[in-house]
């Protein structure tokens, strides 16, 4: 498998700076909408060093991928805020006008879609979709374009590059498709690759095949990777370091063996008990997390996972919580009675105590109890927050 | 994977519903796709039989085939002794009040004109079931039953609520008129993580209250193998195997189920990522599927024997059963092209 020549043409077109290849430093993206400032992200900060890999994990509107899309420049509209910073390479692209971003696209940073079949365009043929940028960023020739395609489908595995060039996006499977929605983001050889659930709609058996494809490129090409998933599964073996995301904000932050060995955060908690396993016994009863997310227009005053929280404590419904560090050097976590502490013990046996809905229905996984915990949760939103 | 063969279908009193040779077939412009070629599965009172594959398995349409939507090409479905494929109209519509459906899109799945109690108490309503006291009473015990406060819930629409809580009312609908089986098709795909785990100990709580036997459809292993009592593996319009969940997860004997756990990532950092063993290629397409073992062109372990004949399934185990030529036994994994012994395992 030959290295595109794309790649080293781009690596030594832009010389190497010190530091972290993406700083991102309290970057706020909201949306001004008929119903209020929706705070899709809010005050969000990471560093992302050259040829490692940060996975973002977070459930539905937890604002993972309006990050990736508002860092990558992506979100254009007017009723789109971004605040904060976020730095490549030392250039700032909060504030950046189209055509110097557009400079960055494809040669220094890409995204890989969700969706293979929506991300591609389905009335042009899969060859002219991977020259397409080749020509415009890198103006290269269409004969030697056209060979680097054919290189690039082969190094992605497509068998048959030479037929499946002048095919169309609906004569491949969905698991070819988002091989070529690789080669297309790899193309003009990026150092910055955004994955947005690159393998949710697949089966498990090609998710296994595309996410290996991804890592054997990122070290080819010592390429940065930010993986944006739902799926814990997904991030454990295959990151340096992951953010878990709850309501815009990152919640918890570790290199990948601390989170999963130390977790702090009664979220992250609670998302890895809620998961089945396989190694676990048929019907073994789940812990499960009542309620549901906050309304991102008005979140609650004080820590947002606090409605739903089975250690919350008073405090923790009017206080908001800072980014505290841990033990462990590069751990840091959202919380004032943290997972795994005597603090946070003793918070969770007051509950229990207490009867408290949220912590019972964790502890007991009792379906009908979590609705009650969504009760209290509406009964929150309502009165404008705290209880 | 071929699937033919009925050894693993039980012959006792309690078997709710039993499905021999069930074949579905669409016809096409481009041809017959051939989506389940012969399956036979039964399950019994108060049992959970998980049936898992990827997309194309025709998981779904077995399903749908059990409820006669749409009946069947061939083979017969019996439930309670009844074959539904051989009645129709007014006899299959009462068969129905005791063989429900909870589908996949918990949204799409309720009418967002209607108000949640007028959706749950359709079904008394069509069948006249008691007083119009009477239904509102049982709308509101299911309605509590499922997590839902009747007060709160009854009079607002679907749009009104979360993905799972639209779920909680579907399993509401679905248990109003009482039924002996309940087919969920993918109930938890479309929900978070955090919603899946109560939507999946709700079923179980149902299951219990209700004396529920259920049929869980879903492409998520784990999911399966949490709900299910035993869990039959699907691809291409066969099936594979068939366990209670426990064995057939930790030593599965085809092939294919081997390769499919081995795909799933695991949510711990300290397990090293699978890099061999995986598939290759795609699912060939059910117009043309292979002759022989449908999954032979994928498995590791294909031998000649594999392209011209289809193995029938047969026991290796005390309830465990596999459709496989050269199945795996003990450790052996099936990344080495050394297929065990044929029929070593075999009874």
């Amino acid at each position: 498998m030959t290295e595109p020549r794309t790649a080293r043409r781009v690596l030594t077109a832009s010389p190497g700076r010190e530091g972290p290849l993406l700083e991102v430093d309290d970057f706020r993206t909201h949306f001004d909408t008929a119903d209020g400032m929706v705070k899709a992200v809010d005050g969000v900060s990471f560093s992302l060093e050259r040829g490692k890999t940060l996975g973002i994990v977070g459930e539905s509107g937890s604002g993972k991928t309006v990050l990736a899309r508002s860092i990558m420049g992506l979100l254009i509209g007017s009723n789109v805020i971004r605040t904060g910073s976020a730095s490549y390479n030392g250039d700032e692209l909060v504030g950046a006008t189209q055509s110097s971003l557009r400079a960055l696209w494809g040669t220094e940073m890409a995204m890989v879609f969700q969706d293979p079949m929506t991300s591609l365009n389905p009335v042009m043929k899969i060859g002219r979709q991977i020259t397409e940028g080749l020509r415009y960023h890198l103006d290269i020739p269409k004969d030697e374009a056209q060979q680097q395609a054919l290189q690039l489908l082969d190094s992605v595995g497509i068998p048959d590059a030479k037929r499946r060039i002048s095919q169309y996006p609906h004569e491949l499977s969905g698991g070819m498709r988002q091989r070529v929605t690789i080669a297309i983001a790899l193309a003009c050889g990026p150092k910055l690759l955004f994955a947005d659930e690159p393998t949710t709609a697949l089966d498990v058996t090609v998710q296994a095949q595309i996410l290996n494809l991804l890592n054997q490129q990122q070290q080819e090409r010592h390429m940065a990777m930010v993986l944006v998933t739902h799926d814990l599964g997904v991030v454990a073996g295959r990151t340096d370091e992951i953010a878990v995301m709850y309501a815009g904000q990152i919640v918890e932050k570790a290199p990948t063996a601390t989170l999963f060995a130390h977790v702090r955060m009664p979220y992250t908690e609670a998302l890895l008990k809620s998961i089945p396993k396989l190694e676990q016994p048929s019907h073994t009863r789940l812990q499960i997390i009542g309620g549901r997310p906050p309304d991102l227009i008005n979140p609650p005053p004080g820590c947002r996972f606090a409605p739903r929280c089975p250690y919350a404590q008073p405090k923790c419904h009017s206080e908001p919580p800072p980014l505290q560090e841990a033990e462990t050097p590069g751990h840091v976590y959202r919380c004032w009675f943290p997972v795994g502490t005597a603090a946070g013990r003793e918070a969770l046996e007051r509950n229990l105590a207490h009867h408290v809905p949220a912590a019972e229905a964790a502890v007991t996984g009792n379906a009908a109890l979590a609705e009650k915990v969504e009760l209290v949760t509406e009964l929150a939103d309502a009165s404008g927050g705290g209880d | 994977m071929a699937g033919t063969g009925t050894a693993h279908l039980r012959d006792s009193d309690d078997v709710l519903l039993r499905i021999e040779d069930l074949t579905v077939e669409f016809h096409t412009s481009a041809g017959i796709v051939h989506a389940v070629s012969g399956i036979s599965l039964d399950v019994r009172e108060g049992e959970t039989l998980g049936l898992v594959g990827e997309s194309g398995c025709g998981k779904s349409t077995t399903g749908r085939a059990i409820m006669q939507l749409p009946p069947p090409t061939g083979g017969r479905v019996l439930f309670e002794g009844t074959d539904l494929a051989a009645i129709d109209g007014q006899q299959l519509r009462e068969v129905r009040t005791r063989l429900q459906f909870i589908f996949q899109d918990p949204i799409s799945s309720l009418n967002p004109r209607r108000k949640v109690k007028d959706i749950v108490a359709e079904p008394l309503r069509i069948w006249k079931r008691g007083t119009e006291e009477d239904r509102k009473a049982r709308v509101r015990e299911v309605l509590d039953a499922v997590g839902l406060d009747p007060d709160v819930a009854a009079d607002k629409r679907p749009h009104q609520f979360s993905g799972g809580q639209c779920q909680r009312i579907s399993i509401a609908r679905s248990l109003v008129l009482d039924p002996k089986l309940v087919i969920c098709d993918e109930p938890v795909s479309a929900l978070d993580v955090s919603v899946q785990a109560q939507i999946l100990n709700l079923l179980e709580d149902m299951k219990a209250r209700y004396g529920l036997t259920l049929i869980f459809i879903a492409h998520d292993l784990a999911v399966v193998k949490n709900i299910s009592d035993r869990v039959a593996v699907m691809y291409l319009g066969k099936i594979c195997e068939v366990g209670n969940p426990d064995d057939l997860y930790a030593t599965p004997a085809h092939p294919y189920t081997a390769a499919l756990l081995r795909s799933i990532p695991v949510p711990d950092p300290t397990v090293a990522m699978v890099q061999s063993g995986l598939l290759q290629g795609d699912l060939p397409s059910p117009i043309d599927p292979p002759a022989g073992c449908r999954f032979r062109t994928r498995c590791p372990l294909a031998q000649e024997r594999c392209a011209v004949e289809e193995p029938q399934i047969r026991a290796i185990a005390d309830d465990h059963y596999v459709a496989c030529h050269f199945p795996i036994v003990g450790d052996s994994a099936p990344a080495a092209a050394t297929p065990v012994a044929v029929g070593s395992a075999a009874p």
